[in-house]
Formats: C-alpha cells, structure tokens, sequence
C-alpha cells in the first residue's frame, strides 16, 4: 500500500499534466472558451425550467429551477466523467505502447479534469439561488458529503469502465443505454412528488446518483434527508472505487495486447 | 559489480485468438470455442532469455525480421509485462522507442515537451530547464507555438528525440532511432548518443546494420524466433550474424534461374515486334526481308534467327484477320513498353542483343 501511494506522487506531475490537457483541449478554439462551463448548465436548464414547467404546471415555483440545476449538473458530471474514463485507456494507447506509466492515471485524470470543470460550473447555482429566493443555510454542509460520494462514485465507475472497455468496445455503447436508464431514475426534470407514491420508487433509492442529487437539493431547498441518501450512495461508490482499482491492477498488464 | 540491466528467463507469450475478439460477441463466442483454438494461437516472441548488462555495456541486439528485437525493448522499458521470467533495472530509463508517436496532436510543442516529459517522469523543474536546449537541438525554435498535427514526421521524432535524450540516463534503449530526420540531423543524434556514452551508460541499440552495430556497441547478441542465439563481444558475435544473414545458394540458384527465363521471354517479344515490322515493311514498301533487316540496323548474323521468327508469325497469326492481328500486336507492343519503363540493367542488355 505504502508503495503505491509513494508511486501516486512520483506521478502527481504527470497527473497535473494530463488534467491540464484535458480542460485546455475541450474548450480549445472555442472564443469564450471555460466560460462555457457556466453558460451551458445556465441555458439548458433554462429550456428544461421552461419546457417541463409547463409541462408539469411548475412554472409559478420559483425553486423548481433550482430542483433541476442540481440534477443536471451532478448527473451531467456523471456522464461526462465516466464516458470520458470508458475511452480513456484507448484514447491514450500511443502512449501505453510507449512509456510504462500506471494505467490508473488515464481515467482518473478524465474523471479529475471533468471533475474541475463540474466544480467551476457550481457557480451557477448562485444566481439560480436568488432566483428561487432560496437563502444559504446551514443545511448547506449536505453539499460537502454529496460532491465527495459523486466523486468516488464517479472514479470508481469511470475505472471498471475503463478495464472493460478495453477487452470490449461494446461497453461504449452499452454504457450509453445505461446512463439513459440512470438518467431517467435520477429525477431530473421531473418533480418527484408526482411518482412518490407509484410503486416502483424503490428503483430511484436504489440510484446512487439519485440519493446524491437529493442531498444536493435538501442542501440547497431545505429539506431533511433520509440516513439512506447518506449511506447507500457512499457504500456503492467505495465498493465501486474498490472493484476499479482491483481490476485495474490485475488487468493493466494485459492492456498492451489489446490496443 | 552489478548489474544495471537484468533480464532472468524472460518469456513474452502473445495469444493471437485473445487479441481478436474485440466485441462482447466474440467474446462468448470464444467462450465455448477455446480450448481447441487456445493452445494453437499461442505465439512465444520470446522464450527463455536472460543476460546481465553492467555500466558501460553496449549491447547491440541482432536478428532478422520478427526474431524478438523490439519486444525484448519494450519489455525491458516496462511496456510489456514479462509471461514468464522478469526484468530488473536500475537508474534512469531512457526509451526511444517509436519517436513521434504519443504526441497529443492538438497541443503546440511547447506543451508538448512539458506532456511528455511528465510521462517519462521528468520533473516540472527539470522540463522547464532544459525547455530551450529541447527546442533548439530539435531545431523548432519556430514552430514552437504550432500545433503539432500539422508537424511533419521529421519535426515531430526530432522532437521526440530531443525530448528523450534531454536526460543523463542510466539505460538507453534505441530501436532504430539513429535513422531519424535527414543526414544532418542523423549525424547530430548520432553525436549526441555517442557523447552520452561517455558516461557509465548501458545502451541496448536495434538495428538491421552490423555497421552500425559495430561502430556503437562493444557487446552483440542474436536473436532467432525468439531465442537468445549468442550474446557475446561484438567481435566474436559479428562474424556469426554475417554468416546467418548470407543467402542460401540454393536461393541465389533459384532467383538466376527466374531472372534468366524473364530476360528470354522479353527478348522473344522484343524479336517478334521487329518481326512484324519487318512484314510491315516488306508488305508497304516492297522490299525483300532482307533489306528491311539492313533498314533495322540487325546485323547480318542474325538475320536466320529472324527468318525464322518471321515465318513463324506468318504461320501463327496468317490465319487471323489483319485487324485481329493489328490489335494483339498492339497489346503486346504496350506490354513491351510497361516492361521497358522500369528495366533492370541485365534486362536492357538482354533487349539491346536483339539489336546488335
């Protein structure tokens, strides 16, 4: 164990490095460049307000745009996090092929840079707050526990991707329909009082992403949330966490022969 | 002493079936089809290696194509996993292996220096002193800003080179990295390995040239499928790996022969276009054979061989009609001509005979 935490800051630089790349080289040749990080969630959650308020009949709630800017966001790092990861060992393979560097890196940095971009664009919800006349509070500390389990969640599930993506390039694909899934359990868009009491709610408690993003609103709008939402998610990210790096380890000799 | 490279009973066991099934489909497929197939896919590009290199040691690994020689780098710089046996380094690695790959292609070089420095596992403080003596050994002063899709290969291994060997390294592996860029910059990475090996480097050099070989290493070993030949002194393992790389006879004998029957062949077409000229003209013109050959500038002695080609054409193609005739003798004048655009030296002599 000592070993490998000594190998992670020999190879903090080259961590810094490819994190580095992967902010400057998504935004690259775009004239408002990280900007985007906060105009896109702002715009798109406009539409969602606007198209599922009506829909819903929520446009008088002033909080509901801040309902969907947590789920958005949280799910949208998610996504981006753990697609990045799936394709991040392939994505790197001139490299792999070249230097011996520990495999891990390449998703983690994918998850990491993502994970900055994530973190800069949280800023929005500040004015989203005053729109929806939400005032901080101490509830707010939620916010805490719920971006360090998304965190661990994120990396855990971007490294067993990662594994299998290389012996599999179904996993792109597969993991595209997955998401979908997750994101439609993940009440996003939808006001959760309408299918509380449907049937098939335990599957949206057995949504990890869910109970973070419900953490996320109770912080944010006041609510008290379940000891669930506090532990279920944490125990499915380590568990996660532990299964990527453990097949990371025993997989990344193989990774070679694959690329 | 000890040694700075230790290589113990390596082994690298490539399975060719296991690399192909890339989708989920395949891969139950396989599933059930293994273990026949397994055992007939396995492929040992090494078997059973081992060597000791100490400081100062440069070894040059020969053998022929597909003997194991880059394998046994990438093994050596930790690419690749050992199958069985293992790998002990110690020191600073420095591994040019496939210069001018691994770039990031959108990143200018200037960020790429510092991208791929980090992944060779140089420090931030080192890269940034050494940023200037980078981009001038690789002559990119210029193009420091660009971006490096739109470098040439040459820029980009010069790059790589220089990035590579920004270090004092303890291990050096070369895999035919000296034939990099045009003949200046070839002789510059020469200079700069060779002052490289001034120190108690160990060197492992690839290379098809035993000159090459012979003017860098002072230690030789061969490699032949995947088996370790002979590892010696380059003066005692040279004269091997001349003689394994002599042609067989046999082949020579064979490849004559081939040559021998296409010089014949080219030059009976070559006498049957003249043949037909010769009838041309006698028909046209009215004139006997004879003069006709006169016109042709073929010398007297030959003029039964043509004879004879003549009544042969006359037997031959008599029957066809003249513009059947017309067309196959176009036809094969075209295949003369594509032949004659690229002639080997045997070849045109062959042709010019008819001629003399």
């Amino acid at each position: 164990m000592k070993k490998y935490i000594k190998g992670f800051f020999d190879y903090r630089f080259l961590l810094s490095e490819l994190v580095k790349r992967g902010i400057r080289l998504k935004y690259r040749k775009s004239y408002l460049g990280i900007v985007w990080s906060l105009i896109e969630p702002l715009m798109t959650t406009a539409v969602l307000v606007v198209v599922f308020g009506a829909l819903f009949d929520r446009l008088k709630d002033q909080t509901f745009a801040t309902y969907i800017m947590c789920g958005r966001l949280t799910y949208t790092f998610f996504q981006n996090g753990t697609k990045g990861a799936s394709k991040a060992i392939r994505g790197n393979a001139s490299m792999i092929k070249k230097v011996y560097v520990p495999k891990y890196l390449y998703p983690l940095s994918n998850v990491l840079y993502n994970f900055i971009i994530y973190l800069i664009s949280l800023v929005v919800l500040v004015p989203v707050l005053i729109i929806s006349h939400l005032a901080p509070s101490l509830r707010m500390w939620k916010l805490i526990p719920a971006i360090v389990m998304l965190l661990i969640l994120t990396i855990g599930v971007g490294m067993i991707l990662s594994v299998l993506d290389v012996f599999f390039r179904d996993i792109e694909y597969l993991w595209n329909v997955l998401l979908m899934i997750i994101m439609y359990l993940s009440a996003i868009f939808y006001p959760i009082e309408r299918i509380e009491k449907h049937h098939l709610m335990w599957l949206l408690h057995l949504n990890p992403l869910y109970c973070i993003i419900n953490l996320f609103r109770g912080g944010l709008m006041h609510y008290s949330n379940s000891l669930w939402e506090y532990g279920y998610p944490f125990i499915f990210g380590l568990i996660c966490f532990v299964i990527g790096f453990i097949a990371m380890k025993r997989k990344q000799d193989e990774f070679i022969l694959h690329l | 002493m000890q040694p700075t490279v230790e290589v113990s009973h390596l082994g690298m066991k490539f399975n060719l079936s296991q690399e192909m099934h890339d989708t989920l489909k395949d891969y139950f497929i396989n599933l059930f089809a293994h273990h026949q197939k397994m055992k007939k896919d396995e492929f040992w590009a090494l078997s059973d290696v081992s060597f000791k290199l100490y400081p100062g040691d440069r070894l040059g690994i020969l053998g022929l194509n597909g003997a194991g020689k880059s394998t046994i780098l990438k093994a050596i710089a930790g690419v690749y996993h050992p199958t069985t046996g293992y790998v002990k380094k110690k020191g600073k690695l420095a591994p040019l292996l496939e210069l001018g790959a691994g770039f990031e292609p959108q990143y200018s070089a200037r960020e790429n220096i510092f991208l791929y420095g980090s992944i060779l596992g140089y420090k931030k403080e080192f890269i940034q002193s050494k940023f200037d003596e980078i981009i001038d050994f690789a002559e990119l002063r210029d193009f420091i800003e660009v971006p490096v899709k739109n470098y040439s290969s040459g820029m980009k291994s010069r790059l790589g080179f220089a990035i590579c060997t920004a270090v004092n390294p303890d291990i050096l592996i070369l895999d035919e990295v000296l034939s990099v860029g045009d003949k200046k910059f070839r002789r510059k990475s020469e200079d700069k390995i060779m002052s490289m090996f001034d120190g108690n480097v160990t060197v492992l050099f690839v290379s098809h040239s035993l000159d090459q070989v012979r003017r860098i290493c002072n230690k030789a070993m061969i490699l032949d499928h995947g088996h370790l030949k002979c590892f010696g002194d380059i003066n005692d393992i040279a004269p091997i790996y001349e003689q394994m790389t002599q042609e067989d006879p046999e082949e020579i004998a064979k490849r004559e022969e081939q040559a021998r029957k296409n010089r014949a062949r080219k030059l009976r077409a070559s006498r049957k276009t003249k043949g037909r000229d010769i009838i041309r003209m006698t028909n046209n013109l009215g004139i006997t054979p004879e003069q006709a050959m006169a016109a042709l500038d073929i010398p007297e002695e030959k003029y039964q061989i043509y004879r004879d080609v003549i009544s042969d054409i006359e037997e031959n193609e008599g029957m066809l009609t003249k513009q059947e005739a017309l067309k196959q003798a176009a036809a094969e004048e075209a295949e003369i001509d594509r032949e004659a655009t690229f002639p080997d030296e045997e070849e045109q002599q062959a042709v010019g005979d008819s001629d003399n």
